[in-house]
């Protein structure tokens, strides 16, 4: 294919996704109508994936500044100082809709691509995350789904040799048609053996490293494929990528060492929209031009067009700016890893990305029209005023599985065993058992066993606390309120290990941004996270947006997952969720109950929209309190109140000890005027249990005074049975009946 | 000093690496090395070495390390393979039996208790049989297998090294087996990470004595 073939007109362009109004400014800005090639690299870089089209002004709301942030958003990942010359890079991103189609290698390479991330700017990754969505699982598709995504992501984590080390799963109708798998990678960096993925110096040459190209994930591009294809021959355009996590942990280790020794002017991984984007973005940052040669692409199968070279989403790939006098080193050393390496290309001043197949000019379009030009949309938000999604009483069901069938679903026994048992509630040991969360000998703290991820440190001497959350269900009650909790859980969670947070990175998940309710839902959630992180002063250090998440059936839940790293001087007083037996447990921070949008008003197919306010400042200051605490080394437990209240709460703190708790919630719902119920099972921000010797309470209680921070003792460790009490809504429960109905899950996959 | 090997897509020889020099001094060993002499043990680490295409620790044995290996062995050297180093070693013919995919076929990382047998060798040195150690496992393919008769012959000669405790065996592994040793009980393979257990805070130190016990026979000369 030369420029002066036929020309695709508008309806290609069309088909590729790009509006009229687009083409016609891509012609604007090339000074003539666009060949196939360098339109199918328009149609991708103006993609909303690439383009952040309808997300890119709102961004601008986020603090990303902080005296600890070392790289902010703008590259491969963010990076925070943790001391000592050292720095942790992190980032999540969504990998959502191959996820859907093939969820084994949606998932696998979306590990894939987030650790290649975290690489690219000289990180060795330490931790991996996962957030996943699916609709529920009494259907046969979630089933399928969760269980292939699950084997995907430790298939390539558990083969790279990096630890997953925590995340969260949540299972809503609205994810039934349109699952999510956000996937979060942590890496450990010398900060000044950090690359950035600027390109520079003009003839410097353009490596690309790794993987061999092929076909895989140019589906998108099929309009263009086809016009060449015999009509039907469609098996040869796989738009799922395959991941080869061999391949990866040679290319990652190989990398590294190229950095160590300095070989190396830039790098940058190889993700969606493949040459096109990387090349792209490597020359727009470094303000030059970029030629690439490709014919001199190794190619695993013959006969690609140009087209599908630039814009092949083959896995495993970077592509790095060199000096010519170190490439024959360069090549040595991937040699050595016995992975691939080829020069094709060279830095150019011309501020042109210029497509050559064996030296003939194939494409010539200006950077700066590629990276910088794509039209961004202000969106035209619209409050739905009513409940968007549907509701559907499942408590009946959940209570006469995990209480029988005799049980009264308005009994707060049974209502505490079927919230256990419900699949937001319940253990996720079976999935978390299938990742090596222990490789790299950091993990302090591992799955379950704490709120939060504990990772060693040592050369800062210091650990770092990791978490990953977002509950769709409560953005979609009121997406301001509920993108605050998002943050404030991970604060919490953090607070929990006595970490202090250094950095934070996000991933919207969203439906199509076109409708006005959606565009609202998106709008409110990135002002919540805004004054979340400000009020925190948690700066924003990298993210990633995905729309368009929705089918004829609706839009998702509005989710937003927030990932937070922070700091501990020591892993070693980090406690558990297990306290000891004899121990007494308080509840500390303005935690203040509602059954909106709580596990329990779902189950009753209750959810409605609006969510109580949030007082952000009282509960950072409670958090404060709490880490203070917890790196006191006074605290035996902390557990902080999330999903089915603090009933639940409660009930895994004690199937942690593998001991009954006795507690009396009277003082909290005179304190907060609430019902029995809802002091039981009602959910809200704020709130985190302690367990204690009873020899350090009174010293507890007054320094929470001294503080100015809410404290209650509602209970104590001991016995066999759950005995809680509530304004005459009693719960009484067998300790091994929470157990079973807790540990639930793997039956009933 | 101990060698930790190291093939394409192993995953915890630094973690091993780590765990020795707790103990010794160590470093790492190419697995395009040859020469041994100088190490007085060595490590064939976890991971997926060579991505485990094929069979797990199929295509490792064929490496010009692991003709180093078994030469280092055949002079008494000890050996340690741990979890991918002891499908490396079953399929070098250095240790008996195989590891079969798990029998739930699926990849399980979990803390598990082990018992020490009366067995064999310098790696039990240090550890008194019966003696209860709490070690993580992480595999896809760790259910021990071999013929009965065979199995009657290992336990006859003191060569069952670990067993995972009751109740707690993880893969399915016949008779609870997760460590066996060679005839001379200089190679020792075992499905559990001994590297994983050297510091309280991660859960666990009890798989020091394991490596302590590695030096407590010379090496070859």
């Amino acid at each position: 294919m030369t420029p002066t073939a036929e020309l695709p007109g508008v309806e290609q362009a069309v088909e590729l996704g790009l509006t009229e109004s687009e083409y016609q400014r891509i012609v604007e800005l090339m000074g003539r109508p666009p060949n196939q090639v360098e339109l199918a690299m328009f149609s991708l870089l103006w993609s909303e994936h690439c383009a952040y089209k309808h997300s890119r002004k709102l961004l601008g709301r986020l603090p990303t500044e902080g005296e600890r942030v070392v790289m902010g958003p703008g590259e491969n990942a963010g990076a925070v100082d943790v001391g000592n010359g050292h720095a942790v890079a992190f980032k999540v991103e969504s990998h959502n809709h191959p996820s859907a189609v093939e969820p084994f290698q949606g998932a696998a390479t979306g590990v894939g691509g987030i650790l290649r991330d975290v690489f690219a700017i000289g990180a060795r990754p330490i931790a991996v995350l996962d957030s996943l969505r699916f609709g529920e699982l009494t259907s046969d598709r979630s089933r399928y789904l969760f269980e292939g995504a699950v084997a995907g992501i430790g298939h390539y984590g558990n083969s790279i040799g990096v630890p997953t080390v925590g995340g969260e799963v949540y299972f809503e109708p609205p994810y039934e048609h349109n699952c999510l798998v956000n996937a979060m990678c942590v890496g450990l960096a010398r900060t000044e053996e950090m690359i950035r993925s600027a390109a520079a110096g003009p003839r410097n040459l353009l490596v690309i490293m790794g993987a061999s190209t092929g076909r895989d994930g140019i589906g998108g591009a099929s309009v263009l494929a086809s016009a060449e294809l015999e009509a039907g021959d469609d098996s040869k355009r796989p738009s799922v990528q395959i991941g080869d996590p061999f391949e990866e942990s040679k290319l990652l280790e190989c990398s590294l060492e190229l950095l160590e020794r300095g070989l190396l002017v830039s790098l940058q991984d190889l993700g969606a929209a493949g040459l096109t984007s990387s090349a792209g973005e490597m020359a727009s940052k470094g303000g030059v031009g970029i030629d690439i040669d490709v014919a001199h692409v190794p190619l695993r199968e013959p006969d690609l067009e140009p087209f599908e070279v630039m814009i092949s989403e083959s896995q495993e790939r970077m592509l790095a700016v060199v000096e010519p006098s170190k490439l024959d080193e360069v090549v040595a050393t991937c040699e050595r890893w016995q992975t691939g390496s080829a020069a094709i290309g060279e830095v150019t001043d011309s501020g042109h990305l210029r497509v050559l197949d064996d030296g003939v000019e194939v494409g010539d379009v200006p950077v700066s029209a590629l990276v910088d030009e794509c039209p961004l949309y202000d969106l035209e938000p619209e409050e739905p005023g009513t409940w968007m999604y549907g509701n559907a009483e499942t408590l009946g069901e959940l209570v006469a599985l995990s209480a029988g069938r005799s049980a009264d679903s308005s009994d707060p026994s049974a209502i505490l065993c079927a919230l256990l048992s419900s699949f937001n509630v319940a253990s996720k040991r079976w999935a978390f058992e299938q990742y090596d969360s222990v490789v790299g000998s950091r993990t302090a703290r591992r799955p379950e066993d704490a709120d939060a991820a504990v990772l060693m440190i040592p050369e800062s001497d210091r650990a770092i606390a990791v978490a990953i959350d977002g509950n769709g269900r409560r953005v979609a009650c009121d997406p301001y309120a509920g993108t605050v909790e998002a943050v404030l859980e991970c604060a919490q969670n953090l607070a929990c290990a006595g970490a202090e947070p250094l950095g934070l990175t996000n991933c919207l998940n969203f439906g199509n941004p076109e409708k006005p309710g959606v565009a609202w839902q998106l709008d409110r959630a990135v002002s919540g996270l805004a004054d979340a992180c400000r009020e925190l002063g948690v700066p924003v250090v990298g993210g990633n947006v995905s729309l368009y998440n929705e089918t004829e059936h609706g839009p998702i839940y509005p989710t937003p997952v927030v990932g937070m790293v922070g700091e501990l001087p020591d892993p070693a007083p980090a406690p558990g969720i297990a306290p000891g037996e004899g121990d007494r447990l308080v509840l500390v921070g303005p935690f203040a109950p509602s059954l909106a949008g709580s596990e329990l008003a779902k189950q009753r197919g209750e959810l409605d929209a609006g969510l109580p306010q949030v007082e952000i400042g009282g509960i950072a200051q409670a958090l404060g309190f709490v880490r203070q605490v917890v790196r006191d080394g006074i605290a035996t437990a902390a557990h902080d109140v999330s999903d089915g209240g603090l009933a639940c709460a409660l009930a895994e703190m004690a199937i942690a000890a593998a001991s009954g708790i006795e507690a009396d919630l009277d003082p909290l719902v005179e304190l907060r005027g609430g019902s029995g119920e809802s002091c039981l099972f009602g959910e809200g921000p704020g709130g985190v249990v302690l367990g204690v010797a009873p020899g350090q309470l009174p010293g507890l209680l007054e320094a929470a005074e001294r503080a100015g921070v809410e404290a209650l003792e509602v209970g104590s460790v001991g016995g066999d049975r759950l005995e809680f009490s509530a304004a005459e809504r009693d719960v009484s429960v067998a300790l091994a009946d929470a157990n079973r109905a807790w540990r639930s899950l793997p039956e009933r996959l | 000093m101990i060698g930790v090997i190291q093939f394409p897509g192993s995953c915890d020889e630094r973690d091993a690496l780590a765990a020795v020099e707790r103990v010794d001094v160590g470093r790492l060993v190419w697995h395009e090395e040859t020469d041994l002499s100088g190490l007085d043990g060595v490590v064939i680490p976890g991971g997926f070495s060579y991505g485990d295409y094929l069979r797990a620790g199929a295509i490792a044995r064929f490496s010009p390390a692991m003709e180093a290996v078994a030469r280092f062995s055949a002079g008494g050297g000890p050996v340690l393979g741990i979890c991918n180093g002891f499908q490396v070693l079953c399929e070098a013919g250095l240790l008996p039996g195989a590891l079969l995919p798990n029998e739930g076929l699926r990849f399980i990382c979990r803390q598990v208790g082990l018992v020490a047998e009366d067995f064999k060798g310098p790696f039990g040195e240090e550890i008194g049989p019966g003696e209860r150690l709490s070690v993580p496992v992480k595999h896809m393919s760790g259910r021990y297998f071999a013929a009965d008769d065979e199995l009657d012959r290992l336990e006859a000669a003191r060569r069952v090294a670990f067993r995972y405790a009751p109740g707690e065996n993880p893969n399915g592994s016949v008779r609870d087996i997760a460590g066996v040793v060679n005839e001379t009980g200089n190679v020792l393979g075992l499905m559990p990470h001994p590297e994983h257990a050297v510091d309280p805070v991660t859960g666990s130190d009890d798989g020091l004595s394991l490596l302590r016990g590695m030096l407590r026979q010379p090496a070859a000369a």
